[in-house]
């Protein structure tokens, strides 16, 4: 599961990277921005969450 | 660069050890007695490895605004994502120019951001694996997203390529030193894992107090004088700001150090029926933090509000990493760095605003001058998001590779000893610690 989040980090960054890069128009820029922010949230949950202790913690 | 100019920032400049020390001593108080004189040897070993590791490599990377740097072209735009400066600085004009000023100021500034994940392993980090997470922390994760912010890399380009503002501002380094610092740190700390008997079998953490409440407190009183010079020199050379700017500066680090203390007085003492002395100095070095990197741009009023702010969010994720995430982070350095310094770039976009007189060298070339506009906020979260979903998963990467070729946790008898006697064979209150063992032999 932390492998899996560290890679949803990596792409949620890069989704961020080829919005700033590629797009023009600056709302469809923001938006992809922002959803690439939110795969990164996923990402960084899924890290924390692989935790044995935040997961004992929650059991 | 007139020479009077030249003199403020050298001052300034040389202020900057204070927020090393100071944070060492932070870091020791916070730690247990058995591992203190470990703990500021560390300190010490961190910082000689970190400036030679940037010496030899790291500005080599790093670079500095206009030197020549690899840049790759999309959508018709160049974008620079890494400086080709020669190792060894050669090539380096240490007269007058500012980048010999910058390199200075770069050498403690890695120092200090090296320094931050020994507050989130203390009790429990090798001597010698902390000083090989250094040498690639200062050779390579902090040069490479420092180039980008400070270096006139693709953060700071954002303002003239992406129109977003004037690209990332990040005047002191609350993202550049701190939010890099603070989660190696983040990374460091889920590598080696909690320290043994902080958790109980049900995952319940117990709660092991720092060993002295007068080197924390001592430790921020030297960090503000610390982070005076940081923000100050960072400020002119990095952004632009006038020297004149300098008591401004001053003021807003003060007013956000001292609201965040405030703030984290207050919720404690609500919380817990009293004042707690180690999270209210994390409240304080977490105002410092957020503070860095608006510091320029901000009135002293935004400066209370932002540093308010920054006290209560290191209050309250202080007890929800120990606590909801298992994460035991001995010193606070988590909460206080990572999620300070966060706070501190995301500030930017809501409280600061840049007059034509306000910029200069370094956000002016980079983008347009305005007084507040929708794309900084973009920019801001743009430089977020890579702190995020880069810099820590290299971060972690890299200490996980060498955790697996060299080990960084101590082995189970260092931590039952303490670190001082495990390591160096001495600790460091001699006279105040006693085993029950040693005085069987000599009676």
């Amino acid at each position: 599961m932390k492998l899996a989040g560290f890679l949803l980090l990596l792409a949620g960054w890069a989704i961020v990277v080829a919005a700033v890069v590629l797009l023009i128009p600056p709302n469809m820029r923001a938006i992809f921005v922002l959803a690439g922010v939110g795969v990164e949230i996923i990402g960084l949950t899924l890290v924390i969450r692989s935790n044995p202790l935040a997961v004992r913690e929650k059991e | 660069m007139p020479i009077t100019e030249i003199v403020l920032v050298t001052v300034l400049i040389l202020l900057a050890p204070f927020s090393i020390a100071g944070i060492s001593l932070i870091n020791t108080g916070m730690g247990r007695s058995r591992s203190a004189a470990h703990s500021l040897l560390t300190s010490l070993c961190i910082f000689a490895v970190a400036a030679g590791a940037y010496v030899i490599c790291g500005f080599a990377w790093q670079g500095y605004i206009g030197a020549p740097a690899h840049v790759f072209v999309a959508a018709g735009r160049q974008w620079n994502w890494l400086a080709r400066g020669p190792f060894f600085l050669r090539g380096i004009d240490f007269n007058d120019a500012p980048i010999s000023l910058a390199l200075c100021l770069q050498i403690f500034s890695v120092g200090l951001a090296a320094l931050i994940p020994l507050g989130a392993c203390l009790d429990r980090w090798k001597l010698s694996a902390a000083c090989a997470s250094t040498a690639l922390f200062a050779g390579w994760t902090y040069p490479l997203f420092a180039h980008w912010v400070w270096g006139g890399g693709w953060l700071a380009q954002l303002g003239i390529n992406a129109d977003m503002g004037h690209g990332v501002i990040d005047a002191g380094g609350s993202g550049t030193i701190h939010a890099v610092g603070g989660l190696t740190a983040l990374s460091v700390a889920w590598i080696l894992g909690p320290r043994r008997g902080k958790y109980s079998l049900e995952g319940m953490p117990t709660a092991i107090p720092g060993h002295n409440a007068v080197l924390i407190l001592f430790g921020c009183f030297l960090s503000l004088l610390g982070w005076l010079g940081l923000n100050s020199a960072g400020a002119i050379l990095f952004t632009g700001a006038a020297p004149g700017r300098v008591a401004l500066i001053a003021i807003n680090t003060t007013l956000a150090a001292g609201a965040a203390i405030l703030a984290a007085v207050v919720i404690t003492g609500l919380r817990f029926g009293r004042p707690d002395v180690s999270i209210s100095a994390n409240g304080w070095i977490g105002g410092l933090v957020a503070s860095s990197a608006s510091c320029a741009f901000v009135s002293p009023i935004e400066a209370f509000v932002i540093g308010a702010i920054a006290g209560a969010l290191v209050t309250y994720s202080v007890e929800w990493f120990e606590l909801h995430f298992g994460i035991d982070d001995p010193g606070g350095a988590i909460s206080v760095h990572a999620l300070g310094g966060i706070w501190g770039l995301l500030a930017v976009a809501i409280f600061a605003s840049f007059p034509a007189s306000q910029v200069g060298i370094g956000a002016g070339r980079f983008g347009a001058v305005s007084t507040r506009d929708a794309g900084q906020a973009l920019a801001q979260i743009v430089a977020i998001a890579t702190l995020i979903g880069f810099v820590l998963p290299l971060t972690y990467g890299l200490n996980f590779a060498l955790n697996r070729v060299w080990p960084q946790r101590v082995a189970i008898e260092g931590e039952r000893q303490g670190l001082d006697l495990y390591e160096f064979g001495a600790g460091a209150y001699p006279d105040f610690v006693t085993h029950s063992e040693e005085f069987g032999q000599f009676r």
